[in-house]
């Protein structure tokens, strides 16, 4: 159906694969995870191929995503956290590539789906407690004990505070999908309205201006939002990865 | 423009001297430039966010907490046979998350522990 707001979020197998009982198909989903790591590396290699001293346009847009990264990962974990920049950078380019193609009309939006956002949230946690763990050993569950809290009510402070923390990986991959799937169906609603109103006749196309006017901007608004999500997303993970650098504040 | 390239010829030697001494200095410059990076106060500046996103991170915060707890306590009930207390509990303690959660990432909650939003100090 035309209208269906929840028909863009739908996984199609483009080519099925079946490997001993399990379900390994290509989908609308994994092609545009391949478009999305294609356009990543399209940009950032065919950028800065030229590698002037005076950057090109397109050069000083890589040199500039480089640089933006590179500084909110210092800010929140010093030069020492340098050493995630890598993940970093690869995750906030994965989400930004990703959100930027959903913003093509009848294009699939990878992060709409939480299974998505979900195992780079998993992931990012992950690499917090291993590394932590690893640099720290036990000194990495000081982050579960704050300071100054009485003996009597502390074991029910590390509880919460350990279900605090492990909420983070959920909290994480909730806010980008839940971004990117609600503000991809309230732009279809309004489109929706657009052809519906328009169909009555005169007077519906005079009430579809609004709805129309409505979808321009939302459009607009979708755009920030794609580039908002994936830097809270780079500047969460950084965050984390504060904590497993320096467990104890 | 003139560093852009090392011409080569008979200067060869002379200009691989230079350009490590140069080198040098920008390695130094460099290091300067990472302690004072690394002391900068201005970590407190929270970047300006539109409402809409702000809200929509506290509710995420705060859900997080509470689906976090109901899930753990179902779980728990589920493999101990405890049931309905694990749930109970651990509802309410998944609460008391979510709301340090949103309160940390509202900026509400600075000297403590780092909490999903706290800028380290």
């Amino acid at each position: 159906m035309a209208y269906d707001p929840i028909h863009q979020f739908q996984i199609q197998k483009l080519i099925p694969i079946e490997v001993g009982g399990v379900d390994f198909s290509f989908t609308n989903a994994s092609l545009f995870m391949v478009l999305t790591v294609a356009g990543a590396s399209a940009f950032l290699i065919l950028s800065t191929r030229g590698r002037g001293l005076v950057p090109s346009r397109w050069q000083s847009a890589a040199e500039l995503t480089y640089e933006f990264i590179a500084q909110t990962l210092r800010e929140s974990t010093g030069s020492d956290g340098m050493r995630f920049f890598p993940f970093v950078f690869s995750l906030f380019m994965f989400i930004l590539v990703a959100n930027l193609w959903g913003m093509f009309p009848y294009f699939f939006t990878v992060t709409s789906h939480i299974v998505i956002t979900g195992a780079m949230a998993v992931m990012v946690i992950l690499m917090v407690v291993g590394f932590g763990l690893w640099r720290h050993k036990f000194g990495f569950f000081q982050l579960f004990v704050p300071r100054g809290v009485p003996v009597v009510i502390l074991p029910f402070i590390v509880v919460i505070e350990i279900l605090s923390f492990l909420s983070r990986p959920l909290s994480l991959s909730i806010r980008l999908f839940a971004n990117m799937l609600a503000g991809h169906i309230t732009l279809k609603v309004f489109a929706g309205f657009v052809t519906a109103l328009a169909s009555l006749g005169a007077i519906g196309v005079l009430g579809a201006i609004l709805p129309l006017f409505a979808t321009v901007a939302l459009t607009a608004l979708e755009f920030l939002v794609a580039a908002l999500q994936a830097y809270v997303f780079a500047i969460l993970t950084s965050l984390y990865l504060n904590d497993a650098l320096h467990p104890s504040h | 423009m003139d560093d852009r390239n090392a011409k080569p010829g008979p200067s060869v030697d002379r200009d691989d001297r230079e350009l490590a001494e140069r080198l040098h200095a920008l390695e130094r410059e460099l290091d300067k430039g990472r302690a004072a990076r690394d002391t900068e106060a201005s970590r407190d500046a929270a970047p300006a966010r539109p409402g809409m996103a702000l809200g929509f991170r506290l509710a995420a915060d705060f859900v997080a907490g509470v689906v976090l707890g109901a899930a753990l306590g179902w779980g728990l009930d589920r493999l101990l046979g405890t049931s309905p207390w694990g749930l109970v509990v651990f509802l309410l303690l998944g609460f008391a998350a979510g709301i340090l959660n949103a309160m940390r990432s509202a900026g509400l909650l600075k000297p403590g522990p780092p909490g999903p939003d706290d800028r380290p100090g």
